[in-house]
């Protein structure tokens, strides 16, 4: 997650980080998402993990809005927030969610994930402040990011990468479906591995019966 | 008008309906449900047909004692029902009532995606209440939250892309600004759906497994007392006032009507999520409890398939008439 440096950058015409009172915003907000995130993947409470995950999450819809990408920011809650947390929150409970700390919630590879995180955090800086050096966002304007905006540019000039996105989306989609259905016709009693990853714990259960 | 007191005023009128309108509902719900069963209902409190029933609700709750069990996870517990609750007073400030600047709380450019992503979020509160009371009654709750949320955020949203694909927009008053009477036909199977869905989202009868209190209580607010309860309810009453007008906004016109669209518009707006949240009342008394695959049936056999035929026929009909 790299929430900080992008808005200095972003500004940098303008000279580095004059302190108008939305790069203030900008950069406590991200301090607020870096430290969420931080959090997340040190605690050893794994509920509070995941609840705090959703404040990193939020603080990046925050940080999407304050770049004035408003659609991109309510996509942003309706996705991650609404579904993928309560996704996660819904495996963590159907395994085990112990309220208090986890001995085992450290893990032996933290550093080469470390080193991984900070390996991907430097490339994503680099690519993102060689990319955008030279544009900035005119905030008294017309909002650069407002769906009609965001959606000409994705469909006229973007179509081909977002295309393949969704080739790529689909093809994890068959790719489950066939995880679990091979899981079952193996063994018939592994219901955990179905239910763990969050399709709902009545449905294979009646399919099964449907199949016999 | 001075630009501070313009947004003061407006933040004060949406708190005011979101502290006024689920009490309304309310009160209509323990009347009309009392009636539908021949009974009369709450007759004392306040004098006039028991109209300060939940006046005196709410006091009660007040008084009792805050009780946090001794296993719960003390922070999450306690900030649960403010999860709960603060995203339909949110979503309350960008529901349009009438065509006027002042009627709506702040326009916004995607209204559509803003109120269901943060609708979305209110069902985390339900999940956090349901994980830190150290209660498996709660624990079963949270997780019969989860499944129905994962089921039936889908439909909804489909059903809610169909109008906004019909309207060639997602900001909330910019559907209404394209509404034309026909839409209703057209956007009928999307108008069904997106309300189905809703009710699926709020918990509501006959989708209230996640509360089933013959069989685990009363789910993830079984350990909950006194006000942080009262919370808990107030938001499945706002999450119905919300529900009730945005269904209205989307699917039903809101403040069009047959006549009186420029003065009484709001007026409109109002008789029909009235009459929506009667129906969602209606609906309570009528159904019995749908079972746990029931509810995973309807959503994924049913409703998805209905949405995308929806979006299907939008599609058409759009690229027919333009």
């Amino acid at each position: 997650m790299t929430p900080a440096p992008a808005p200095s950058l972003a500004a940098a015409p303008h000279g580095f980080l004059s302190p108008t009172g939305v790069e203030i915003a900008f950069l406590l907000v991200g301090l607020v998402t870096f430290g969420a995130a931080l959090i997340t993947v040190t605690t050893r409470q794994l509920v509070h993990a995941a609840l705090w995950l959703v404040v990193a999450l939020g603080g990046l819809a925050v940080e999407y809005l304050l770049l004035t990408a408003e659609f991109i920011a309510w996509v942003q809650v309706l996705i991650y927030v609404g579904s993928v947390v309560v996704l996660l929150l819904f495996g963590l409970m159907l395994t085990r969610a112990p309220i208090g700390r986890s001995p085992d919630a450290d893990s032996g590879n933290r550093w080469a994930a470390l080193a991984v995180a900070v390996a991907a955090a430097v490339a994503l800086v680099w690519v993102v402040a060689d990319a955008f050096r030279t544009t900035w966002i005119d905030l008294t304007g017309p909002a650069a990011g407002s769906t009609r905006v965001t959606g000409a540019s994705l469909f006229r000039y973007w179509v081909l990468p977002f295309e393949a996105l969704s080739v790529l989306l689909l093809a994890a989609l068959v790719g489950a479906i066939v995880l679990s259905r091979k899981a079952k016709a193996g063994t018939g009693t592994e219901a955990d591995g179905t239910e763990a990853d969050g399709t709902p714990p009545a449905v294979p259960s009646a399919r099964k019966d449907g199949a016999r | 008008m001075n630009g501070a007191l313009d947004v003061a005023l407006r933040l004060v009128a949406v708190f005011v309906v979101f502290l006024a309108f689920p009490l309304i509902v309310g009160q209509t719900e323990h009347k009309v449900m009392a009636h539908m069963q021949g009974r009369l209902g709450p007759m004392y409190a306040g004098g006039f047909h028991g109209w300060a029933q939940l006046v005196a609700d709410g006091v009660k709750f007040a008084q009792k004692e805050d009780v946090v069990p001794a296993e719960a996870d003390r922070r999450v517990f306690q900030i649960a029902p403010a999860v709960a609750l603060l995203p339909y007073l949110l979503v309350l400030l960008v529901i349009p009532i009438g065509p006027g600047e002042g009627a709506v709380g702040q326009a916004l450019d995607a209204g559509v995606f803003f109120a269901l992503a943060v609708m979305g979020v209110g069902v985390l509160g339900s999940l956090m209440a349901g994980w830190a009371s150290a209660n498996k009654f709660s624990l079963l709750g949270g997780l019969r939250t989860a499944a129905q949320l994962l089921a039936y955020e889908l439909p909804m949203l489909l059903a809610a892309a169909s109008v906004a694909m019909a309207a060639g927009t997602v900001s909330l008053p910019g559907i209404l600004h394209a509404f034309h009477w026909w839409w209703l036909p057209w956007q009928l199977i999307g108008a069904v759906v997106f309300f189905v869905a809703g009710l699926a989202e709020l918990q509501r009868p006959p989708f209230d497994m996640p509360v089933a209190d013959s069989e685990i209580i009363f789910g993830a607010y079984t350990e909950y007392t006194g006000l942080r309860f009262a919370l808990f309810l107030l938001a499945e009453y706002a999450g119905i006032v919300v529900l009730c007008g945005l269904t209205t906004v989307l699917f039903l016109g809101g403040w069009h009507g047959p006549w009186g669209a420029d003065g009484l518009g709001w007026v409109w707006t109002l008789l029909k999520a009235a009459i929506l949240a009667f129906v969602v009342i209606w609906l309570r008394v009528t159904y019995p409890r749908m079972r746990e695959d029931q509810l995973q049936k309807l959503s994924w056999t049913l409703l998805v398939p209905l949405s995308l035929v929806q979006i299907a026929l939008t599609g058409i009909v759009k690229v027919v008439i333009s």
